[in-house]
C-alpha cells in the first residue's frame, strides 16, 4: 500500500478571545482543538475522520490543507510537507468545505479556466479536463450561467468540478454532505467513490455515521482532538455497528477526560 | 499575479452597473452639479443684461440730467411727498432705486470747498434693498456714476486709468496656476481617495466576507501574488474613477466660474509634461491609497467595517488637501516628501503653480512605490495570516 498522506503528532492550540470564551462557556484562555494527532492515508482509500462536532476534525484537515499551521507535528501529502513546501501541497490536493466559496459573479467556464491558470494547467489540457467533468455533472448546459444564479445543488456541483482542475490525487472534504439535499449529497457520494477507483485518495470527516459506513474504507474517531481509534471499518463494525462501537469509544475517552 | 490581475478586472469591468457607479457615475455627477451650481449662482447674484431699472429722483440737478439717457435706466422724476411711499415700495421690492438729492445740488457742491468749509459736503441719499438683486445693481451702478461725477469735478491725479495698457504684472498663466493650485491637489486627492473607498473593501474585505478569498489560498498561488494583483488591478480601476471626477471636475470649473473669470482660466497653460508629471504622482498616490485600504480591508471583517477603519485616513487625507489650499506654495525641503499623501498633495500643488522640483517629484514617486511595495508585502503576510483570515 502506497502511503499518500502522513500526518505526525498534529496539534493546534487556539488563544481565545473573551467572546469565544463565553461562547465555550469556559474561563481558559486556550482551547486545544488538535492533540497529537496521527494517522495515515492510502492510496485508493477513503479515509473517514468521524468525531461529534468540535472534535478537532475542521481544524485537523485545514492544517491538512495549509490554511492553518500545526503547532506542533507535520503532515507529508505525496512527498511534500505542510510546513516546509505548503504550496506544493497546495498543487497536490484539492480541498472542500463548505466554507470555500466561488465568486458569484463569474461563470462556471470562467472559474474553471481562471483556476486552472492558477494551478497552471496547460489550456489543452484544460479544456478536455473541463469538458468531461462539466458533462460528468451536467454542469454544460450552465457553463455560461453565472454562479449566482444557479441552484444550491448546482453550486456545490461546480464547486466539486473547480477543484478538480488540477487533477489532483489526494482529495480533503469536510462534511462532504452537510447542508445538501438528498440528490446532491447523492452525486456527491457517487463521486468520492467514482474517484476512489480511479486510484485517488479521499480523506473525509463527519459526524454522519451512515455516511462512514457507506464509503470509506479505514476509520479514525476523534474525541476532544485526540485519535481514539484509528482501524479499518471491517474491524471496527466485526462485533457491533459503528454507532455502538463509537459510543462505548466516546463513553471510555470521556471518562478519561472528566 | 497576472491571472489575479485578469480576473479582478473581469470582475470589475464585467459589472456594467459597477463601471457606470465608480467610474462614470462621479465624473457625471460633478459635472452636472458644479454647472448646475455656476449656472444658478449665476441667476442668483445676476440680473438680465437687457433689464431696465426704475428709477425715482428727488430734485434731479441738471448736471445728471445726463442719467436720463443711460440705456439701461429709466428715471422718473418724484417729489419729496412721494419720498415715503417710494420707499416702501423698496422695502417691498416693488420698484428699484430712490435717489434724494439736497435742492439746489449743483449750486451747494459748487459752493462747497472741502479744505474750508465749515459745513458738511451736501448729501446724496439712496433707498436701495440689497436683497432684491435688480435694485442692488441699479444702487452699484448709480453710486458709480455719481462717483465718476465728483472725480470729474476735482481731478488731481489719475490712477490706472489707461483701459489700454495692462497694469498687473500677473501673467494669465500664473494666475491660472494659482488658482488652479489651489483647488486641485485637495479635489484629486478627495476623488482618488473616494474612488478608491468605493474598490478595495469589497475587493479584499468583501471576499473575506463571502469566503471566496479562502478558496484562493488553498490553490498554489504565492501569497505575494494575489496581494500585489490585487493591489495593482484596483489602482487601476481606483485611478479610472479618480480620473473620471477630475475630467469632470475641469469641465466644469469654466462654467462654475461664470463667463467673465472662468475666460482667464484655461487649462490651456499646462503643457504635455505638467500633465505627464500629474498623472505619475496621481498614479503612484492612488497605489499608496490602494495599499492602505487593502491592508485595512485585510483586518476588517467585513465591508463595512472596512469602510468605517478607512474613514479617518480619508479626514486626514483631506485635512492634508485642505491644508495645501491655504499655504504659501509647496515647500522646497526634500525629506518632507518623504511623507505619503502630504508629498502627494504638495507635488500637485508645485506642478499646478509651475514650481515643483524635480527631486522632489521624483522622491514622492520614489517614496510612494517603496511604500506600496512595502504594503504589498504586509498584505501577503496578512493573507498568510490564520489569526486574521479565518476567525
Ligand atoms: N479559530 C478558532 N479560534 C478559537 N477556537 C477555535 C477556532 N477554530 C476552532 N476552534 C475550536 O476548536 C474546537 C474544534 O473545532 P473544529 O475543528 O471546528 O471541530 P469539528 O470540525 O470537529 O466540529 C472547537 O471547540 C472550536 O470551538
Ligand atoms: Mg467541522
Amino acid at each position: 500500500m502506497e502511503e499518500m498522506l502522513k500526518a505526525q503528532e498534529l496539534s493546534k492550540t487556539f488563544k481565545l478571545s473573551k467572546k469565544q470564551q463565553k461562547l465555550e462557556k469556559t474561563t481558559t484562555k486556550t482551547k486545544t482543538a488538535v492533540d497529537r494527532l496521527s494517522f495515515s492515508a492510502y492510496r485508493g482509500e477513503v479515509f473517514g475522520l468521524l468525531g461529534p462536532n468540535g472534535a478537532g476534525k475542521t481544524t485537523t484537515l485545514r492544517m491538512l490543507a495549509t490554511l492553518i499551521r500545526p503547532d506542533t507535528g507535520d503532515a507529508v501529502i505525496e512527498g511534500s510537507s505542510i510546513i516546509t513546501d505548503p504550496n506544493g501541497v497546495r498543487s497536490k490536493i484539492a480541498f472542500l468545505t463548505s466554507e470555500l466559496k466561488l465568486e458569484e459573479f463569474f461563470t462556471p467556464d470562467y472559474l474553471f479556466d481562471f483556476f486552472s491558470e492558477l494551478h497552471g494547467v496547460a489550456p489543452a489540457e484544460r479544456d478536455e479536463r473541463k469538458r468531461r467533468l462539466f458533462g460528468r455533472f451536467g454542469i454544460s448546459d450552465f457553463a455560461g450561467v453565472k454562479v449566482a444564479n444557479l441552484s444550491t445543488g448546482m453550486k456545490q456541483k461546480v464547486s466539486l468540478v473547480i477543484s478538480m482542475v488540477h487533477d489532483p490525487q489526494t482529495i480533503i472534504f469536510d462534511e462532504p454532505t452537510n447542508g445538501l439535499d438528498v440528490i446532491t449529497a447523492r452525486v456527491v457520494t457517487d463521486f468520492l467513490q467514482e474517484l476512489k477507483a480511479e486510484g485517488r485518495t479521499i480523506i473525509v470527516s463527519t459526524h454522519i455515521f451512515s455516511l462512514i459506513e457507506k464509503i470509506c474504507d479505514r476509520v479514525g474517531i476523534i474525541v476532544s482532538g485526540k485519535m481514539a481509534v484509528c482501524d479499518t471499518l471491517e474491524n471496527l463494525t466485526a462485533e457491533k455497528s459503528l454507532e455502538d462501537k463509537f459510543f462505548d469509544i466516546y463513553a471510555e475517552m470521556e471518562g478519561k477526560v472528566l | 499575479m497576472i491571472t489575479i490581475m485578469k480576473k479582478e478586472f473581469a470582475r470589475f469591468f464585467g459589472d456594467k452597473r459597477m463601471v457606470f457607479s465608480t467610474v462614470l457615475l462621479p465624473g457625471l455627477m460633478i459635472y452636472v452639479l458644479y454647472s448646475f451650481m455656476g449656472s444658478a449662482i449665476a441667476d442668483q447674484f445676476m440680473t438680465a443684461a437687457d433689464h431696465v431699472y426704475e428709477i425715482h429722483t428727488v430734485n434731479l440737478p441738471d448736471s445728471l440730467a445726463s442719467l436720463k439717457s443711460q440705456q439701461d435706466l429709466e428715471v422718473i422724476e418724484a417729489d419729496l411727498a412721494d419720498v415715503e411711499p417710494l420707499k416702501s415700495q423698496i422695502e417691498a421690492q416693488e420698484t428699484e432705486l430712490l435717489v434724494v438729492f439736497p435742492e439746489g445740488f449743483d449750486e451747494k457742491v459748487a459752493a462747497y470747498d472741502s479744505l474750508t468749509s465749515q459745513e458738511t459736503a451736501p448729501l446724496v441719499e439712496i433707498y436701495y434693498n440689497s436683497v432684491f438683486t435688480e435694485s442692488g445693481t441699479a444702487y452699484d451702478t448709480v453710486c458709480g456714476i455719481l462717483e465718476q461725477y465728483e472725480t470729474s469735478m476735482a481731478n488731481k491725479f489719475d490712477v490706472n486709468a489707461d483701459a489700454a495698457k495692462r497694469y498687473d504684472m500677473a501673467t494669465e498663466r500664473e494666475m491660472t496656476g494659482q488658482f488652479f493650485s489651489m483647488l486641485l491637489p485637495m479635489l484629486l486627492m478627495s476623488f482618488l481617495f473616494s474612488a478608491c473607498l468605493s474598490i478595495a473593501p469589497e475587493s479584499i474585505a468583501g471576499e473575506k466576507e463571502r469566503g471566496t478569498i479562502a478558496t484562493l489560498l488553498v490553490t498554489p498561488v504565492k501569497r505575494s501574488e494575489l496581494a500585489t494583483g490585487k493591489i495593482l488591478s484596483l489602482s487601476v480601476i481606483g485611478l479610472l474613477g479618480g480620473v473620471s471626477s477630475f475630467i469632470g471636475t475641469m469641465l466644469a470649473i469654466p462654467k462654475m466660474l461664470g463667463g467673465a473669470a472662468g475666460g482667464s482660466m484655461d487649462a490651456g497653460v499646462y503643457g504635455g509634461m505638467d500633465y505627464v508629471m500629474t498623472l505619475l504622482v496621481i498614479l503612484s498616490t492612488v497605489l499608496v491609497i490602494i495599499g492602505v485600504i487593502s491592508i485595512l480591508s485585510g483586518f476588517a471583517k467585513s465591508v463595512k467595517e472596512a469602510g468605517a477603519l478607512a474613514t479617518p485616513l480619508m479626514i486626514i487625507v483631506m485635512v492634508v488637501g485642505v491644508m495645501s489650499m491655504f499655504g504659501d506654495g509647496a515647500p522646497s525641503a526634500t525629506y518632507l516628501y518623504l511623507i505619503p499623501f502630504y508629498n502627494s498633495v504638495q507635488c500637485l500643488n508645485g506642478i499646478f503653480s509651475f514650481s515643483a522640483l524635480p527631486v522632489n517629484l521624483a522622491v514622492t514617486i520614489g517614496c510612494n512605490i517603496a511604500y506600496t511595495m512595502i504594503m504589498a508585502a504586509l498584505l501577503a503576510k496578512i493573507f498568510d495570516s490564520e489569526k486574521i483570515m479565518y476567525i
